[in-house]
This record gives structure tokens, sequence and C-alpha cells, in this order.
């Protein structure tokens, strides 16, 4: 690695704590990112000479606040401008900071930074595009790119967000322990729906977007470790490394979908696998349960799994149904279904969807489920009829490529007998 | 004599290079691995998972289980090398030798008292 390369990595690091500490600091964002900036300017001219400091995140934070009050002075016309002899006791102020930055502070500075990302105002696309600008340091043509829109676009949406959150009012009173765990709660829903803007990708975009699912884990790494104790946050860690092990098998070169039963399990990452493991394991021990928890199960139960027809279906069925309790929806129901026809049959498993129905009936992976289920139970005319709604529904080509399969098969398999349904 | 290398770094850090930054550290550590393994000199070696996925059991009474790593430290326990050297000066060449491909952080390196290989654990 160059010397540049280190000194970005120790930039990126050190970001959220960075710039979380400078939002309390000077109370608005702005202030606190053009801060950053500073510091991570006089960093570049800096530790090339004089090597990185010990602490970084301090010295950017005592950098970049003496930086901003400068800036402020310069522009009030009351002093003259400081040199950089004023930061060159950095050893001392680092010292007196660190005191400051007692380990509470520190968690809730980035908590806060994180949180105001996902304030309710906020439509979803825009809490991840803020949570990745601001948090995460992505360059606003990473995020473009990421979300398959233009520089731009992804400007304006940012600078809206950012506008918004503005005149929300960020809490920065320190949060009591209700409060803390409701922000945890919030954070971790935007952390996941980060890795699903990733992982909801085609093929032909998955490389593109897969920076999302890598950039979901990494804050919930810093999350994790900020509040190492939590079972639902280890769960979500564990369930987006064990989503995320199986990146490499979920297309094939052609960027159709392959569906979990026909990957390639080889090409699963089992390094990833087994900390999502490991993490399942040590969250399970606080025996209180969660819907991450719970989810992360299921896809441990997928990765033990060497083979699709040893996956312990009747294990995840009975996952999904303590999933349906704690969070009831259709969509769990539907995910359970599937489990309860490997273990049970597809005429209970369709009678299971059945009053799903209503609540589904745009929804592309109902059809797709139900065709399925129709299929197997030889009822190739309403089989045909879900898929044909199915493709209508997909989200992508490579789900509707996925269905169209299916009915290909049909074709293939009705045409011998002599059926006479064709497709539409 | 047996010398442990015990890898200390900053894993927020570690865990912001890209897979590229840390697959070129790994290559070249490997060179250096490579020839302690020819000369006969390296014992086991190991990666850890980050300390989000560490437990401790505090021994106290009675014993208490608690998540993460046993210290808060601002450098994390994130590996460690088992290496046979002739003596300190040598287990401190091996050290900066490993250092110079992977700057950053600390190598606590301390004598081994007792080693056991072991058989079965892979």
């Amino acid at each position: 690695m160059t010397d540049l390369a280190w000194i970005d990595a120790t930039l990126t690091s050190a970001r959220p704590q960075a710039v979380g500490a400078l939002l309390r600091y000077f109370r608005n964002l702005d202030t606190a990112e053009e801060a950053f900036q500073n510091a991570c300017l006089r960093a570049l001219k800096s530790w090339p000479q004089n090597g990185t400091p010990r602490d970084a995140a301090a010295w950017l934070i005592m950098v970049g606040r003496n930086a901003a009050i400068d800036e402020v002075r310069r522009s009030n016309k009351q002093e003259a401008l400081t040199d950089d002899a004023a930061i060159s006791d950095l050893d001392d102020a680092e010292e007196e900071l660190a005191d400051r930055l007692d380990g509470s502070h520190y968690r809730d500075d980035i908590l806060r930074l994180l949180f105001i990302c996902c304030h309710p105002d906020l439509p979803a696309t825009q809490q991840i595009a803020l949570a990745l600008r601001i948090v995460s340091g992505l360059s606003v043509k990473q995020i473009a790119r990421a979300f398959l829109v233009t520089e731009a676009a992804m400007e304006q949406r940012i600078t809206r967000a950012k506008a918004r959150v503005a005149n929300a009012g960020v809490p920065f009173e320190t949060p009591g322990a209700v409060e803390r765990s409701e922000r945890l709660a919030a954070v971790a829903a935007m952390i996941y729906l980060i890795f699903n803007e990733g992982y909801s990708a085609s093929g032909e975009t998955s490389e593109i977007r897969k920076p999302l699912c890598e950039e979901a884990i990494r804050l919930a790494r810093l999350l994790l470790r900020l509040f190492q104790s939590e079972p639902e946050i280890m769960g979500l860690m564990a369930l987006l490394l064990l989503q995320h092990a199986r990146a490499a098998a979920r297309f094939d070169t052609a960027g159709g979908l392959v569906l979990l039963e026909d990957q390639d399990r080889t090409l699963w990452n089992q390094k990833l696998i087994n900390e999502g493991m490991a993490l399942i394991d040590k969250a399970m021990r606080h025996r209180r349960s969660g819907p991450y928890q719970i989810q992360a199960a299921i896809a441990a139960l997928h990765s033990r799994a060497a083979k699709p027809e040893d996956t312990d279906w009747t294990q995840i069925d009975l996952l999904y149904g303590a999933l349906e309790v704690m969070q009831p929806s259709p969509v769990v129901t539907l995910n359970r279904a599937v489990a309860v026809s490997k273990v049970r049959g597809p005429e209970a498993a369709l009678q299971m969807i059945e009053p799903l129905g209503d609540r589904l009936s745009n929804y592309f992976h109902y059809f797709g489920v139900r065709g399925a289920f129709l299929m197997r139970l030889g009822r190739n005319d309403e089989a045909r009829v879900a898929f044909d709604r199915a493709i209508a529904l997909a989200n992508t080509s490579a789900e509707a490529t996925h269905i169209r399969m299916h009915l290909d098969r049909l074709m293939r398999d009705s045409q011998p007998s002599g059926t006479t349904a064709t497709k539409k | 004599m047996l010398y442990a290398i015990l890898c200390y770094h900053d894993e927020d850090f570690v865990g912001s290079w890209s897979k590229e930054q840390d697959a070129a550290v790994i290559s070249k550590l490997t060179v250096v691995q490579d020839r302690l393994k020819r000369e006969g000199r390296l014992g086991p070696v190991a990666r850890l998972l980050p300390t989000t996925a560490a437990t401790t059991l505090r021994k106290d009474d009675p014993p208490v289980v608690l998540d993460g790593p046993y210290a808060e430290t601002k450098e994390q326990l994130l590996g460690f090398y088992v290496i046979d050297c002739e003596n300190l000066d040598a287990a401190v060449d091996v050290a900066r030798e490993l250092g110079a491909v992977n700057p950053g952080g600390a190598y606590e390196i301390r004598p081994v008292a007792m080693f056991e290989p072991g058989a079965n654990a892979r």
C-alpha cells in the first residue's frame, strides 16, 4: 500500500467518530462536514512528513474544530489569519480532547450521526444516500453510481435530505436508555435498507451496487463495536454477513438470478459464513430473541447445508413461525410457506398462502411462489396464470427471466400430454 | 526458543482496507511466512475474527461471560504467529520484517513458556 492509501484508510475509519464529535460541537451538519474536510486536507499535508498520529480521530477533531473556528473569525474579520502554529502543540491538545471524548460520548456521537440520517420524514432512498455521504464519506459520484442515477440528481437528493434534517432539529442532549435503544433500532433498520438496496440489484447491476452491501456491513460492524452486548445488532451483523456470503453464487454468467437451491455452494464465502455463525452463536446466549436474530438463524441454516437437500426445513419453518409472531407480515408467511412446502408438501403450503392473495395482489414473489406450488400439484393451467401475473409484476429482468423458465418448462411438460393451453 | 508474535492493530482501520489492499498485505506477509516455513521456524499462524465476535469469560466467582474482548483498547489483538528463533534479536528481526509489509499497530513479542501443538483441530 502506498502512504496515501494508508492515510486514506485512516481517514475513512476515523470519519464517523470525527464528524460525530464535530457535529456535537458545532450543531450544524454542514459546518461539521466542512471542518472534517479541512482537517483531512491538513492531514494529507502533515501526515506524510510527521507520521500518522496515534489517535487519528482526536487529531482530526482538534484540527477540524480549530480550522472551523478560524474560518468564523476570518469571516468576522475580528482577527487576522491564524497560522499553523496554533495547532502545532497537538500532543497536549490530543490528550485533553481524549479526556473529553470519553467512551459514552464517542458512542452517542456516532449513533447521533447515524440517527439523523434516518429521520422519519426522509424517504428510504434519501436516508440511505445521506448515511453513505455523511457517515461513510462516499463521494456523491460513488453514491450516484451505486444508485444508478446521475451525479446531479444525487447531489440534489442529498442536498434536499440535508435541508430536511437541518429543519427537523437534531437532538443533541445525551440520550436516555429508552431513547438510545429507539435510535439503535432506527439505525439498524437503515443499515439493513442500505444492504438491501445493494442486495436486491439485478445481475447486470449487482457488481456496481455491491459497495452498498459492503458499506452496510462496515456500518453494522461499527454499530456492533459501539454496542457490543446488543443481541439484535449481532443478529443484524450476522444476517448481512450470511447473505453477502452468497454474493458470488447469486447470478449466472448471463446475469440471471440463481435461486438458493440451484446455487453453487462452493462459491459461498466461508469466511463470512464463519463470522456470521459466530455472531449468531453469541447472540443466542442472551436469550433475547428478535427479528434480525431469527432471520440470521434462518440464513445460518441454509449456510450450514452443504447440499440443498440437507437443509433443515423443519427448523426453518419453526423460525419463520416465531418471526410471524414477532413481526406479523404476509411476506413472512409467504416465506414460511416455502419451508412448509418442503416439510408438509405443496398442498399445505398453498392453503397457507391462499388468504394472502388480497394483500399481496401486487407482489411479484407471491405469484412466483404460488405458481411453483400449483405446478408441483400438477395444476398447470392455474400455475400458468400465476406465472403470467408474476412476470407482469417483475421488478427486474432477472426476475422475469426466471419465471419465464418455469413457463417454458410447463409448456414442454404439457405438450406431450396433449394439453391445449397456450402461453399468453 | 519459541516466540509468540502477537499482532495488535486498530481493527476499524484494518477493517476499512479494501479487499485489494487486504489481499496485497496478506500476499506480502505470505512471502515472509513461506521463507520461515522453509527454514523450519514457522509454528501456527492465526488471524482472528473481529473483536465483535469475541466473548470473554471473567474468571470471577462465579465466572461471568461478557461480550467483547478482554480489554477495551484502541488497538486489538487481531492475530498471532508462533516462530522458532535463536534469541530475542532474531525474533525482533522477524517482527520487523513482517512489520515492513504490514505497517501500523504493534507486534508484542512474547517468549513461549509452554507449547502444545495439538493435532486434531483444523
